[in-house]
């Protein structure tokens, strides 16, 4: 496919290793922040090629992993009841609320369908008059004008029958709070591709100035990896810490300026909780109070749950770079993606299933 | 996260008042949402996520780094051997 | 960003009833398989877990299989659930190296199911047995109450006859042995998602429903008592079928990311929706393991079958690590080819 197999080439990717060694004088952490890219890493054995001094670890960005028990638990909830349609993303129907999954209230009859795209989920709605039809949006600034493009079609279409359930967060927050960590490794950092098509890079900017952190805007096919790799230790190597853009075909600085004004037609910036992190000021959006009509959360009075999650496994640590899966004493024993103890382990985006799947027994 | 993928769009419409377009994978066709790529073409690549395309491929820049890597590959393919100083593989396993 | 909470969710380890996932081809379906019917039923025809059972009766070797038919849509690009039913049943006992003669049908029908749609069923299935060479000689009939079933279900249930000594089956898998693929993965599957509601896309992909007896006897002709095992990838596609072998064979298979055959419009519907072609269901395919002596002659009169000229040589059989089945990628590393948990879900994310 074009755009696509250009950078599977493995000639080119071998060769960018090689530039990469011949720049590598000592060891680097390097982040890759999205969970799209930690998929095509582990899947396409990038960190098995690259020198050893390069130490890849694998950031909070999977929207499944960092969505907060209560939010599953109230999007389970709203699926149960018989009025409703829940529509969803694919990602979250094997994610474990406190007790339950969507596939077993779906297995217990609730109306729980599979969407390619919001706007299917406005289309059930439009079908469905007699029906509450919920859409649990969650993702990361990627999925966010899509979301609020949903609510602002089903609003200019008058539909009455149409909510989300809203679980967004931002990827620049969290990268802060990474970095202030007294804990943190994070030299360098791959910025997700796909979240700065949408916002463009200048966000980034004040970021790799304060911390004096290298951050590459970088794609998600191996070449793509490998060469925000080979930036971002160019920089390190020469004591820089600029922003640059690996994936110039896709992402422009200023982003993609219709979406944002969208965003923020319908959404507005709130603090949100991540699971495995905690609480992150400013790191998430919820509906604008005149799109309240909207929100899921409002029309099913769900109120506040308060959830406690057990202390069992270190998919926060794992969440925030500090610890690799396989550093974990349950991975792979009482902790597989049948029976996940962490929300990492639950999405197959998640950096503990992501290295279940694809190098479970390296670790054996 | 953020699973998106380049299409050529080959169809542009109007559905329900938004922009709407069809768009070729290698011969699998699917719909997706143009309302974010106003500028977008026939024929141009788009970058879509569930459903929605968000960027329009700079076929430019594309040439541009694509150029460089290969004037690398073309340069170790003189010397027939690969980064590691070993020869292009290219006989099956075992 | 205060003290970190290092919490988990408690895991959902136990169903105490049954999902979607146990019919799906992976790890849950094989916990079923393993802890209920192989459990209650325990036999030695049974505890080999190959797709159909060969018995003796008078010195002569029978090979029996069973499918149930639940597709969704019954009509699909490139066949209906009627052929299915009879390719699906056929290719199970093919896959023993038997030769197969006749089928028993049974048709589960919903009330107000269409007379037009059960006669275009039935034709096709009057055809396909007609070309897989077999008799349908006996069937069922059971109508239930609207809401009751999903418009038809089929099962059918096969019976071969094996007319050479040895013994195909997964146990017999040696290191060292080659492994062959008949020809491109991920039609089927994607034929049938292509007409999901709520996924529907449009593609050229129709499904590669289709008997393989005749390529199995090819396969027999060329290789003998070189073939060790043979099976059709169908639910949990090719990594199901090798993780199987695997298991059951206690070998490791390790096979070559760049020699596994996709078409390009079945890779660009998996990129689209986030699928693993290795995991998509395939009905007109076969794996064959083959002592390497014999794995070109093989290879070559599978390509020259029309149901095989895209076949290829995708891997070889391990001495270590039992039960791993490994993928080199296209960089040079690997990876692991695991069971899935349950269905592969469009991923958006």
């Amino acid at each position: 496919m074009k755009y696509l197999d250009e950078y599977r080439n493995p000639e080119i990717a071998r060769h960018l290793v090689q530039e990469i060694r011949g720049l590598t004088t000592r060891p680097w952490v390097i982040m890759e922040v999205c969970g799209g890219q930690t998929h095509s890493i582990i899947k396409n054995g990038i960190d098995q090629i690259l020198p050893k001094e390069i130490e890849l670890v694998h950031g909070p960005g999977c929207p499944v992993c960092v969505t907060p028990l209560e939010q599953i638990d109230k999007a389970l909830a709203i699926a149960s009841r018989p009025e409703v349609i829940f529509t969803s993303f694919g990602d979250m129907l094997r994610v474990p609320g406190s007790r339950q999954d969507l596939f077993m209230v779906k297995s217990a009859g609730g109306d729980v369908r599979v969407v390619y795209s919001p706007l299917d989920a406005v289309k059930i709605a439009r079908e469905n008059p007699h029906k509450q039809v919920v859409f649990f949006a969650v993702g990361f600034e990627t999925t966010a004008p899509n979301n609020a493009m949903a609510v602002w079609q089903a609003h200019r279409e008058g539909l009455r029958n149409f909510s989300i359930l809203v679980s967004h967060v931002l990827v620049p927050p969290a990268m802060r709070a990474l970095l202030a960590s007294p804990h943190n490794r994070v030299q360098g950092y791959l910025a997700a591709g796909h979240v700065c098509t949408v916002m463009g890079w200048e966000e980034y900017e004040p970021i790799a100035a304060q911390y004096r952190v290298p951050i590459v805007v970088t794609g998600f096919e191996p070449v793509d990896i490998l060469e925000g790799v080979l930036l971002t230790v160019r920089q390190l190597e020469r004591g820089e810490a600029r922003v640059e853009n690996q994936y110039a075909r896709v992402v422009r600085r200023e982003g993609n300026r219709p979406a944002q004004e969208l965003i923020r037609k319908v959404f507005e910036i709130a603090p949100r909780k991540w699971r495995g992190i905690g609480e992150i000021p400013a790191s998430g959006l919820r509906l604008r109070p005149e799109f309240r009509d909207y929100d899921a959360e409002t029309i099913f009075a769900l109120g506040e749950l308060h959830v406690e999650e057990p202390a069992i496994c270190i998919s926060g640590l794992v969440l925030q770079g500090l610890k690799k899966p396989n550093e974990c004493a349950a991975f792979g024993k009482q902790c597989t993606p049948q029976t996940p103890l962490g929300a990492t382990m639950v999405s197959s985006e998640g950096a503990c299933a992501a290295y279940f799947a694809y190098q479970r027994r390296r670790v054996e | 996260m953020c699973l998106a993928i380049p299409g050529k769009v080959i169809e542009i419409y109007e559905q329900n008042g938004l922009k709407m377009g069809r768009l070729d994978y290698a011969g699998t066709v699917n719909t997706a949402c143009l309302e974010y790529v106003p500028e977008v073409r026939l024929g141009q690549y788009a970058l879509v996520h569930a459903g929605f395309a968000i960027s329009v491929l700079d076929e430019e820049e594309a040439r541009k780094t694509y150029a460089v890597w290969d004037e690398l590959v073309q340069a170790a393919a003189q010397e027939g051997t690969d980064i590691f100083g070993m020869p292009f593989e290219k006989s099956p396993p075992g | 960003m205060s003290e970190f909470s290092l919490q988990c969710p408690l895991p959902i380890t136990q169903h105490d009833t049954i999902q979607l996932g146990h019919g799906s081809g992976g790890k849950m379906m094989n916990d079923l398989i393993g802890k209920l019917f192989l459990w209650a039923f325990d036999n030695p025809y049974l505890n080999k877990l190959d797709d159909q059972a060969v018995v003796e009766i008078n010195g002569v070797r029978l090979a029996i299989s069973t499918d149930s038919f639940v597709v969704d849509p019954i009509f699909f690009p490139g066949g209906n659930i009627g052929e299915l039913a009879v390719y699906g049943t056929v290719n199970d006992v093919c896959m023993s190296g038997g030769r197969p003669l006749f089928l028993a049908a049974s048709v589960i029908l919903e009330e107000g199911f269409p007379l037009a749609d059960l006669r275009q069923v039935v034709e096709s299935m009057a055809a396909a047995a007609r070309r897989a060479g077999v008799l349908i000689v006996t069937g069922d009939t059971k109508v239930v109450n609207k809401g009751k079933g999903d418009k038809i279900f089929i099962n059918t249930t096969g019976l071969g006859v094996l007319e050479h000594p040895w013994q195909i089956s997964a146990g017999q898998i040696q290191p060292g042995d080659a492994v062959l693929l008949s020809g491109s993965l991920g039609d089927h599957g994607i034929a049938i998602l292509s007409r999901r509601e709520g996924l529907a896309f449009e593609t050229p992909i129709t499904s590669d429903t289709a008997p393989l007896h005749e390529l199995v006897a090819a396969v027999l002709q060329a290789g003998g008592q070189a073939v060790h095992a043979l099976r059709d990838p169908t639910r949990g596609g090719l990594a199901a079928t090798l993780n199987e072998f695997a298991a059951t064979a206690r070998v490791g298979i390790r096979v070559r990311e760049d020699r596994i055959p996709v078409k390009p419009a079945v890779a660009g519907a998996c990129e689209i929706l986030g699928l693993d072609p290795l995991y998509i269901a395939n009905e007109g395919k076969l794996v064959a393991v083959v002592a390497a002596a014999k794995a070109e002659a093989v290879l070559h009169a599978l390509q020259a079958h029309p149901l095989g000229r895209e076949a290829a040589l995708i891997g070889e059989v391990m001495a270590g690590s039992p039960g791993l089945v490994t993928m080199q990628t296209r960089l040079g590393a690997w990876r692991i080819v695991d069971l899935l948990v349950g269905e592969q879900l469009p991923r958006i994310c």
